[in-house]
């Protein structure tokens, strides 16, 4: 049974089609990797699994709930978590502050509780304080602990935006680009990061194009074309597919000279075939 | 808090006349509503330009029903505050959806219509000329003298502050300043937005329309004019003043502009340039209001000492 089932998902702006009729299924608990050239929709994608966009036509059933055409906040309540691209970070409180923010689902707390700071308010809020430390040491935050967010580095807010979402104890998390600015060692980190949320029972759908980290860490790839599902398969299967490595792998290696081992064989046919 | 308090307290030793017991009572007053408006225009991040508007509703409904109806003041108070509520959140619904510009035209539309209808019902608000209040009363008990309204409206006042900070530390006032910085990232972690900034204007709504049912019984009269356009625009500039997101820089910023007028009263027909002008610098100088801005530079001082000190020493 599949967590997170899409049925001919269409997404216009204007006369383009920036989705296309995807259809595809996330098992649970594997990391699903979403690649395609930029402009290919994978933000767009992702902005209309947490309902940020409407689709245009189309069906996202989510365990089992049809969420098609909710908003943002329920998609999020039935366990759908994401980070952005472009930072979401809360930069006017405490790196700590933005954490518990994401517990924000699992604190009950009336108008009237909140006014009065009632002494059950007081309790919930320390063990959301000790949670959200909690997560920023999982994470590898524990030097920002008591850091203001605007003060922190890029690599860490990234970290932070991660953090935040699993604070809302998602099934799904959905990270888009979790290595884009970031250094070779940090990039490298978050392989281990991703391997310990699917070890949490999280599954990962991630949207990247750092090479090396998709291929490390994926168990099944959708590669993305002008909106459209160009190949979709286990890592393994998708790296040697001669349409990838034409549309995708090929514009890589003439842009990319850094890719790492594990794409290795793929740049070998990509070289081939591009002879 | 204790600063407040303290202030409070001690105030009257410098308090000389009724005049002066009269300012501070305006001052409080106005901070309370202050307090309030800052947690949807600080907090939140969502502007009104309507508030004179509940404020003057709280003023009324506590006139008619107190002075013409003859309710016992408090459930006059507290009908007309329920009621206030209930428009508050009936409005909002449909006008909180609106952002920046087209939020501003329409809480402003909001405080015009309230404005016309206190203006044109004559038959019970008196029309332009007003109608007397009947003084605030518990029982046997009358409330009357500036001295004495000083320390009810100064308790009220802390009971306010303490409220508005209660609520920015609970999850409640972390999703609002959330929601300020990022809607989609305060959305994608479940925070219903439009519920939240929903709950931030019915609250700022109570606290004027309450402030405005006290002005109502302490000055014994109340006139269209406290309900005007003009009356909001001061409001949110004390808000901006004293600094957007501090709940005591709302209490200074409300203290300075209202205290300003009447220090300078030779600029009486003036006034609202001198707020115009006020605002301008503000935003120049102090975008982040005095308060902030003298915490920031307060916080740089204290980081610079020890620095200095090590420069000193070498």
């Amino acid at each position: 049974m599949s967590l997170l089932r899409v049925e001919g998902l269409t997404k216009k702006f204007g006369g383009v089609n920036a989705v296309e009729d995807l259809s595809f299924d996330v098992q649970p608990g594997v990391v699903y990797s979403i690649i395609g050239p930029n402009g290919a929709g994978k933000t767009t994608l992702l902005n209309l699994l947490t309902g940020i966009y409407q689709p245009s036509a189309g069906r996202i059933v989510f365990d089992e709930h049809d969420l098609t055409g909710r908003a943002p906040y329920e998609y999020a309540s039935h366990g759908i978590a994401r980070t952005f691209q472009n930072l979401q970070v809360f930069f006017n409180m405490s790196a700590l502050e933005n954490v518990m923010v994401g517990r924000h689902l699992h604190e009950r707390c009336g108008l009237g509780t909140a006014l009065l700071r009632l002494p059950r308010l007081a309790r919930a809020e320390r063990a959301c304080r000790e949670d959200a430390a909690e997560l920023m040491r999982y994470v590898g935050l524990k030097d920002y602990l008591s850091a203001a967010a605007d003060a922190m580095p890029y690599g860490a807010l990234k970290r932070l935006e991660i953090a935040r979402a699993l604070a809302t104890k998602p099934k799904l998390m959905l990270l888009d680009e979790p290595a884009a600015g970031l250094n070779p060692t940090e990039a490298l980190e978050l392989d281990d990061l991703i391997g310990r949320l699917t070890g949490r029972g999280v599954t990962v759908v991630l949207v990247e194009h750092n090479m090396r980290l998709v291929m490390g860490v994926s168990d099944h790839i959708l590669v993305l074309d002008y909106g459209r599902k160009l190949a979709e398969g286990p890592a393994v299967t998708v790296r040697n597919d001669p349409k990838v490595i034409e549309a995708y792998l090929g514009s890589a290696v003439a842009h990319d000279g850094s890719l790492g081992n594990a794409v290795a064989s793929a740049v070998a046919v990509a070289t081939a075939v591009h002879r | 808090m204790l600063a407040l308090a303290a202030v409070i307290a001690l105030l009257p030793l410098v308090l000389s006349n009724k005049y002066s017991y009269d300012i501070a009572v305006l001052v409080g007053l106005n901070a309370i509503v202050c307090i309030g408006l800052n947690l949807l225009i600080g907090y939140a991040g969502q502007i009104s330009l309507g508030h004179a508007g509940f404020f003057g509703l709280g003023a009324y409904g506590s006139a008619i029903l107190a002075s013409r109806y003859g309710w016992p003041p408090l459930a006059a108070m507290l009908a007309t505050t329920a009621a206030v509520a209930m428009l508050a959140y009936i409005v909002g619904r449909p006008i909180l959806r609106l952002r920046g510009h087209y939020l501003a035209m329409a809480t402003l539309g909001l405080g015009i219509i309230i404005f016309m209808v206190i203006t044109t019902e004559d038959k019970y608000t008196g029309g332009p000329d007003g109608i007397a209040v009947v003084p605030f009363s518990l029982g046997a008990y009358v409330l009357q003298g500036e001295r004495v309204w000083y320390w009810v409206v100064g308790g009220l006042l802390l009971l306010a502050a303490w409220l508005a900070l209660n609520l920015i530390e609970s999850p409640a006032g972390r999703a609002l300043r959330a929601l300020h910085s990022s809607e989609v990232g305060a959305e994608v972690v479940g925070i219903n937005a439009a519920r939240h900034k929903l709950m931030a204007f019915v609250v700022s709504a109570v606290f004027a329309s309450v402030a405005g049912s006290l002005a109502a019984h302490y000055s014994g009269f109340v006139t269209p004019g406290k309900a005007t356009f003009l009356h909001s625009i001061e409001l949110v500039t004390m808000v901006v003043f004293g600094g957007m997101a501090s709940t005591f820089g709302a209490v200074v910023g409300a203290a300075a502009l209202t205290t300003l007028p009447q220090l300078l009263t030779v600029f009486e027909d003036y006034e609202m340039m001198v707020f115009g002008a006020v605002m301008m610098g503000t935003m120049i100088f102090l975008p982040r209001g005095v308060v902030p801005s003298l915490a920031r530079l307060f916080q740089l001082r204290r980081r610079k000492d020890p620095a200095s000190d090590g420069k000193g020493g070498a």
